[in-house]
């Protein structure tokens, strides 16, 4: 299924004015260009791309042993020049000559040379260890800010905390998972209890990015699943599938989203009480709980944030987010939705105006009804040096670049 | 006219069509018991599986295990039960691969629910097995100390 932005009328356009062959099959906004550069990576997460142009991959799951792949960009191709990282993961960041990369329990660090190469990379560092992994939501997300702290996703181990809070007192499992913790970038063997929780209430993050411009952290949280299964009186299959919203929240430390207790309305901008806490669809959530800056349809997955801050696309571009919303499973029986790279516009550092679908049709299919069959699935974003713009999929492992040509 | 010689014959042939249709009967019987059974599953599944597990049980790749062919289904059918009434949130591979989510408790469903639902999940998305009868949910059910 395709994205359901607001521009239809852009994406009907597209179709026509783009062929798939200046497209790498995705439907693109006028001007843009995709090359799938490198395929069959493996299960391709996040991605860095250093001011060289080289690429460094991480892999869901190591392939061959190697969890981290090296690639040289040579025109429109890319080509692994070496392996390493015997660990699966999601996170990777370069930062102050590191390249920091993280397994679903742990942070490791490689020193770069001059040229952002990993000098060393049988013997990383461990920046962090032990951090909570109970397999649900057990993937790390990382990003640092600009005075040596790394910020990582530990997600909760439950979609709505049911089984834990089966009288519902309060969720026990939020101290120490769903939520963001913050630790020194340059300090070794630390334990998540070493570190700050920075903020907590968020069932999962995959995709974040320190905003520049506000020197602050955002974060795309995955909403709740299941409206309708566990409360079939209160939602139809067809609210379960829309309702919850995918949210970006601007955070500081001390903040609390509300996990498990509310869930957001994206349609009416509302926090909702959630139905296992006193909700009955109609009610919402106490005002204490963090505002998201913007909102997106339930279960868009979003599992890439990329603040934009380079030259070579228009000038909207600039200081925006690029989300690369992986696909929805929770939406069944419904049409799956998502599958897509959008364009949110800021101005000032928030978010303004509504966003749009910036690539499209990776799930190969406008009528998708199992996850499984979607042929891609955008995970990853990096912007390189000359302002390209870097997905990754990490259904075949595939890295598109999408260039502005016009 | 019918004679006694005619009616013998009659009577036996009677009771032999009688005899067999009672048999067909049956045979028509078991079919539809367990068709009713994997109709009702089906809804079972539609209302409490659908949604992870997907129409055609092929899963969410990394996230929810699929239903196709795995001895998980096919299998044990104590264990089978057991994941329906515990739940199931342990870190093994299924037709190698691994699967992150957790599957939540279904105790608060009826026997009869879960036979259902077994059984139409064993009789479908390309899976032949045996149906899972209440009697087998019940004994279970009584053994399950979690």
């Amino acid at each position: 299924m395709l994205c359901l932005a607001v521009p239809t009328l852009v994406l009907s356009l597209a179709f026509k004015d783009h062929k798939s062959d200046e497209a790498a099959g995705l439907t693109l906004q006028p001007g843009f260009e995709a090359n799938i550069i490198a395929d069959n990576l493996g299960n391709a997460r996040h991605i860095v791309v250093t001011p060289q142009n080289d690429i460094y991959v991480k892999l869901a799951s190591a392939k061959g042993g190697k969890g981290i792949l090296f690639l040289h960009q040579n025109g429109d191709k890319a080509e692994v020049a070496s392996g390493f990282g015997s660990y699966g993961g999601t996170g990777i960041y370069l930062k102050n000559g590191y390249l920091y990369a993280t397994s679903n329990d742990n942070i490791y660090r490689y020193k770069v040379n001059d040229k952002n190469e990993v000098i060393d990379p049988n013997q990383p560092e461990t920046v962090v260890s032990h951090l909570m992994n109970h397999r649900t939501h057990n993937s790390k997300s990382i990003v640092l800010d600009n005075e040596g702290n790394i910020y990582v996703n530990v997600g909760a181990y439950s979609n709505i905390c049911s089984e834990y809070d089966p009288q519902k007192k309060g969720c026990p499992i939020l101290d120490s998972a769903g939520g963001i913790w913050e630790f020194k970038a340059d300090k070794l063997n630390q334990r998540e209890s070493d570190g700050v929780h920075y903020a907590s209430g968020l069932r999962n993050v995959v995709g974040l990015d320190w905003n520049q411009q506000d020197n602050q952290l955002f974060v795309m949280q995955h909403g709740r699943d299941a409206l309708h299964d566990l409360f079939p009186n209160l939602y139809t299959v067809h609210q379960s599938a829309i309702l919850p919203a995918e949210c970006m929240y601007a955070l500081k430390q001390g903040d609390n989203a509300g996990w498990p207790y509310l869930y957001y309305d994206w349609q009416t901008h509302k926090k909702m009480q959630g139905p296992e806490y006193g909700g009955d669809g109609e009610k919402e959530a106490d005002s204490k709980y963090l505002e998201p800056v913007a909102a997106y349809p339930g279960h868009y997955a979003p599992d890439g944030l990329l603040f934009y801050t380079g030259n070579q696309f228009p000038e909207k571009y600039k200081n925006g987010a690029f989300i690369a919303f992986h696909g929805s499973w929770n939406r069944a029986p419904e049409p799956q939705a998502g599958y897509c790279v959008v364009f949110q516009p800021f101005k000032d550092g928030k978010p303004s105006g509504q966003w749009e679908v910036f690539a499209d049709g990776f799930s190969g299919s406008k009528d998708l009804k199992q996850p499984n069959d979607a042929v891609h699935r955008p995970c990853g974003l990096a912007q390189g040096p000359d302002g390209s713009l870097y997905v990754t999929d990490d259904v075949k492992g595939a890295i598109y670049k999408i260039t502005y040509k016009k | 006219m019918i004679n006694k010689s005619t009616i013998l014959p009659m009577i036996a042939f009677m009771l032999i069509a009688a005899g067999s249709q009672a048999q067909v009967k049956h045979h028509k019987k078991a079919p539809s018991r367990m068709a009713l059974s994997i109709a009702n599953g089906k809804k079972v599944y539609v209302q409490n599986c659908l949604t992870c597990h997907q129409a055609d049980g092929t899963g969410v790749a990394t996230m929810n295990p699929p239903l196709i062919k795995t001895t998980y289904v096919l299998g044990d059918k104590p264990t089978l039960i057991k994941i329906v009434l515990n739940g199931f949130n342990e870190d093994v591979q299924i037709n190698g691969q691994s699967f992150s989510n957790t599957m939540t408790p279904h105790a608060s469903m009826t026997d009869q629910e879960i036979a259902d639902v077994l059984t139409y999940v064993r009789h479908s998305f390309g899976n032949k097995a045996s149906a899972v009868t209440t009697a087998q949910v019940k004994a279970v059910r009584a053994s399950n100390k979690k």
